[in-house]
């Protein structure tokens, strides 16, 4: 049979990452293999081209298309400063010629004699790249970036806002089953990723961000209060651009949801140490997922041999958290994997598979395609 | 290619999932005889193709005991067990093609562009326009972020206006997009418009991207040339795009014809069955994140693609565009609206699970009931005769007199409804397809619906460039299911009860005669093959194909679900109270045998 397999979302104590530092477009590389970076350093730097926008000039001056280059003082290519003459109409005395102004600082960049338009481009605009998390540089993409590799506990989220920040991590409550209220919201949160639990409602999330906490780590959210906070109803997962002032990363999924444990227990171990994390997200093809990056700076780097990291087909043993009603976020055990198609409450036959939930012994039959591994 | 035709294998590179399908001489026929699927492998950490496709071929040759593959490459002569004629794929992997098109005018040339570029497969990310009232700087920042896959720029009649499409020609080069896949390579760049302004688009375009000329698509305003267009899109697609992808390039050296984007196969299939059959035709194609709508309504094919309404990653978009308000109509239980959303959102993330529970397959089917309406609404928006066209007008026509740019599709002149995608074909019974499709398409008068098996369109409709007769052949005996045919009185009233139309119905000997009332629906089993004969008598303000009060006499055929005759009115009329709405959902869903509880 063809490999089938249920990606899950690892979460591991400590394994090594690789991540992949490109710039949008082609630049300088900074670094060179070997190099070792930390998160704030510059590793690759480009420019954009700048801006463009336009002006008229025929319609400005009232004259022809074809004419237009008679009347130019500046020609393709040319820079000039903000509010220098760029073209002027000719008249015997000069206080009677219009005269067109640069609105801002650039070059030409086209001056058409069909349409009278000019294009004007702005300066370049610098883009930096920075290395985002402290490691190792062990390979150069040449003029795009490098791939920084670090020894670092590794959790992926499910879903998330925001860019790339980071800070120290600090627990703001006690439990993963424990709601983030807005009191527990203090300024000693300040810079700070601080770990939520399983829930924080709008009013928590707003106080996070008054305070200027970097980023949020949750079980879940409600997405009424997701669409307060961005302004708008998302209606297709590709985020990681938005600027609400924190980065949010949930670890389950939308509704009030316990932390799985071993989540937890991962982010406690580490409770003190700067956590690097981005709320991008992607579901659809390139599937990305927001991430938490926990470097140990003691680690020797010199030694870090480059991980392959496989999805693996489900087997019983395997620790799995539920992701579909009726038995949403709840996490348990794989007791049996019956091969022969199932039919299901819905009609459907499914290829199923039994758990065992944490905490009783219940023992329930699901689909397959509605749970997810919990990965090392 | 001939009869000798003894095996051929095709496959359907989707986002998600390889569909690999074979298709064998048994006996005198050909007939689809066994499938395979697996993921799709462009993503890391494999990063090719054809790996994927090799998986799902892999599983064909086990579930067959036909030898396919020797390693990585297919056994293309056969020899009993062993090998296929052919090897024949489509792809819409990688978000399939993404286009930017652009025009001189909105509803002319840009609009013909958008046509164009939809019927060869793409998505239109924008439509750029001279008088789409966005300033210049605008136009250039949004053809910069947008990073297309290719641009598709037209404008002006031959011999019209050169200067807004030389206008158009300098924006696209400020912004100078940089295409999504590959840094290096240079963005493809069709230009099909005023044959006059080609030498300033060459001037302009020609050293910064990889451009080509065709023929325009607009040569007058009284005619619409796309084909040209059409077939240049797929070959850019193939040359530049496809090229680009992890593992195409040996993806295109294993095929025996050229690979096609999904969507243009599905077309290629949609227009097969309505010209063999002589019959107006719309297909719908409903997939996790986008949803084709097909059209072939007499001569004229369409096709749309909403690429932001879709059962899976699309799925929060269809909430946020119909409102929750449209989706829970469709309910006939009490669930807290907060907690649909979260659980909207929860599938937005989690695309792959399936409903668990029939509380979760009914709030999924309320979906796709709007994600359906929502892409045909499109659909009927772009599927529409030219626009600025001279008419001739007699005086006959002082009081109906019809602008230019009417819609194309008259639901009572439509004779067949094709579904296809998971939910449609999928659904655990053939009921609720025909139940999603009705109410989402709401068909008047006489209407067959029916369903792709398994989703094998885009396999055929490759299959029919190589040989149109096996294509049809399975098409017919494997992949379309009869659902059974849809009897809609189109009209309203304001309430429930009142008789609209008077029936007979006679089927296996028996005749059934009944008064239809508005709000009824009714079920009766005709199966696969068998046919009844109708004698239907409206009432003054309803038609049902013949005219408002008119009699229809004629024979509909039967399916797997059989005769629905639907007397809710066209648009459907929901009870305002909600526990009355509620009570004639469950009454509807109980006519139609939709679920096992209602």
């Amino acid at each position: 049979m063809g490999h089938s397999y249920t990606p899950g979302l690892r979460v591991a104590k400590r394994t090594v990452i690789a991540k992949d530092r490109i710039l949008p477009l082609k630049g300088e590389v900074v670094n060179k293999i070997g190099d070792l970076v930390q998160r704030d350093s510059i590793v690759a730097k480009t420019d954009l081209p700048g801006n463009v926008s336009t002006i008229n000039v025929v319609n400005l001056l009232g004259i022809q298309a074809m004419e237009i280059d008679q009347y130019m003082l500046k020609k393709v290519g040319d820079s000039f400063e903000k509010d220098e003459l760029i073209a002027e109409s000719k008249s015997f005395i000069k206080w009677f010629s219009t005269q067109i102004k640069a609105p801002l600082k650039g070059k030409i960049e086209s001056i058409s004699s069909v349409t009278g338009q000019v294009l004007l481009r702005e300066p370049p605009i610098p883009v930096q790249v920075k290395g985002y998390i402290n490691g190792k540089v062990t390979e150069v993409v040449p003029k795009e970036g490098v791939v920084v590799e670090t020894v670092c506990s590794f959790i992926q989220g499910i879903f998330g806002i925001g860019g790339e920040t980071w800070g120290t991590l600090k627990f703001a409550v006690k439990s993963p089953g424990d709601v983030l209220e807005e009191a527990n919201i203090t300024s000693e949160y300040k810079d700070a990723i601080i770990v939520g639990g399983a829930f924080a409602d709008f009013a928590a999330i707003k106080k996070a961000i008054q305070v200027g906490v970097k980023g949020i780590i949750l079980g879940g959210i409600k997405d009424g209060d997701l669409r307060t906070i961005l302004g708008y109803d998302l209606g297709v997962a590709i985020t990681g651009s938005e600027d609400v002032g924190v980065t949010l990363v949930l670890t389950e999924g939308f509704g009030k949801i316990q932390m799985a444990q071993r989540t937890w227990n991962c982010l406690k171990d580490r409770e003190g140490a700067i956590a690097s994390i981005s709320g991008a997200t992607q579901i659809r093809a390139g599937v990305i997922r927001p991430e938490i990056i926990i470097p140990y700076d003691d680690a020797d780097l010199s030694r870090i041999e480059k991980e392959v990291h496989e999805a693996k087909p489900v087997a019983i043993g395997n620790q799995v958290r539920v992701i579909r009603q009726p038995y949403f976020g709840r996490i348990g055990t794989v007791t049996d994997l019956p091969s022969a198609l199932t039919q299901i409450e819905s009609e459907t036959h499914a290829r199923v598979l039994k758990v065992k939930f944490e905490g009783n012994n219940e023992e329930v039959t699901i689909p397959r395609a509605n749970i997810e591994l919990i990965e090392e | 290619m001939s009869k000798d035709i003894q095996a051929i294998i095709a496959t359907d590179c989707g986002s998600t999932t390889t569909k690999a399908i074979l298709i064998e001489k048994v006996g005198n026929e050909y007939r689809q005889t066994f499938r395979g699927e697996a993921p799709t492998t462009v993503e890391a950490p494999f990063e090719d193709v054809t790996k994927g496709v090799l998986n799902a071929i892999q599983e064909v040759e086990e579930l067959s005991g036909r030898k396919i593959l020797d390693g990585d490459k297919i056994i293309t002569t056969v020899n009993g067990k062993v090998g296929v004629d052919a090897y024949i794929s489509t792809s819409s992997a990688g978000g399939g093609l993404q286009m930017m098109v652009a025009g001189a005018i909105k509803t002319m040339t840009a609009e013909s562009a958008q046509r164009a570029a939809l019927g060869a497969g793409a998505i239109v990310m924008d439509i750029l326009a001279s008088n789409d009232k966005r300033l210049p700087h605008q136009k250039i920042e949004r053809i910069r972020q947008l990073r297309p896959d290719m641009i598709l720029l037209s404008g002006g009649t031959d011999g019209g206006t050169v200067t807004h499409v030389v206008e158009l020609a300098e924006y696209i080069g400020a912004a100078d997009p940089k295409p999504r896949l590959g840094m290096s390579y240079r963005l493809p760049v069709l230009y099909a418009g005023n044959k006059d302004a080609r030498g300033k688009v060459k001037e302009i375009l020609d050293h910064k991207m990889a451009l080509t000329i065709t023929d325009n698509l607009r040569p007058t305003l009284e005619e619409e040339n796309l084909m040209p267009a059409r077939l240049e899109i797929q070959n850019l697609f193939l040359e530049h795009v496809m090229a680009q992808a992890p593992g195409y390039k040996k993806l295109m050296e294993m095929v025996s014809v050229e690979i096609m984007p999904t969507p243009a196969a599905v077309g290629e299939i949609m227009q097969t069955i309505a010209r063999l059959n002589s019959i107006n035709v719309i297909g719908v194609d409903i997939g996790g994140a986008t949803t084709d709508v097909f059209s072939v309504i007499g001569e004229t094919f369409n096709r749309t693609v909403s690429a932001n309404y879709g059962m899976s990653y699309s799925i929060s978009n269809v909430l946020a565009d119909a409102g929750l308000k449209n989706v829970m109509r469709w309910l006939s239980f009490d669930i807290d609206e907060k907690e649909v959303r979260d659980r909207i959102k929860n599938k937005m993330i989690r695309p792959t699970t399936i409903p668990q529970s029939l509380e979760e397959l009914k709030i999924e089917q309320a979906i796709s009931r709007e994600a359906l309406r929502l892409s045909f609404d499109q659909h009927k928006l772009l599927a529409v005769g030219l626009k600025g066209v001279q008419q001739t007008r007699t005086i006959a026509d002082v009081f109906s007199q019809e602008g230019t740019g009417q819609s194309i599709i008259k639901m009572t002149e439509l004779d067949m409804i094709v579904g296809s995608g998971g939910v449609l074909s999928h659904a655990p019974r053939r009921n609720q397809s025909m139940s999603m499709m009705i109410d989402a398409f709401l068909p008047e008068g006489i209407t067959t619906l029916t369903v792709d098996s398994i989703f094998m369109m885009p396999h055929l409709g490759v299959l029919a460039k190589i040989d149109g007769e096996i294509a049809t052949e399975v098409f017919q005996k494997d992949c379309l299911i009869y659902l059974g045919t849809c009897i809609a009185p189109a009209g309203q009233l304001k309430k429930f009860g009142q008789k609209i139309m008077d029936y007979k119905i006679t089927m296996g000997g028996k005749t059934i005669q009944e008064d239809l009332h508005f709000g009824d629906l009714k079920h009766f089993h005709l199966g696969i093959g068998e046919t009844a004969e109708v004698e239907l008598n409206p009432a003054k303000n309803f038609d049902v194909g013949a005219g408002k009060g008119k009699t229809y006499k004629g024979t509909v055929q039967g399916g797997v679900v059989g005769l629905i005759v639907d007397g809710r009115g066209r648009p459907i009329e929901f009870p305002e109270d909600d526990q009355e709405r509620k009570n004639i959902i469950k009454k509807w869903n109980q006519a139609m045998d939709l679920y096992p509880v209602y």
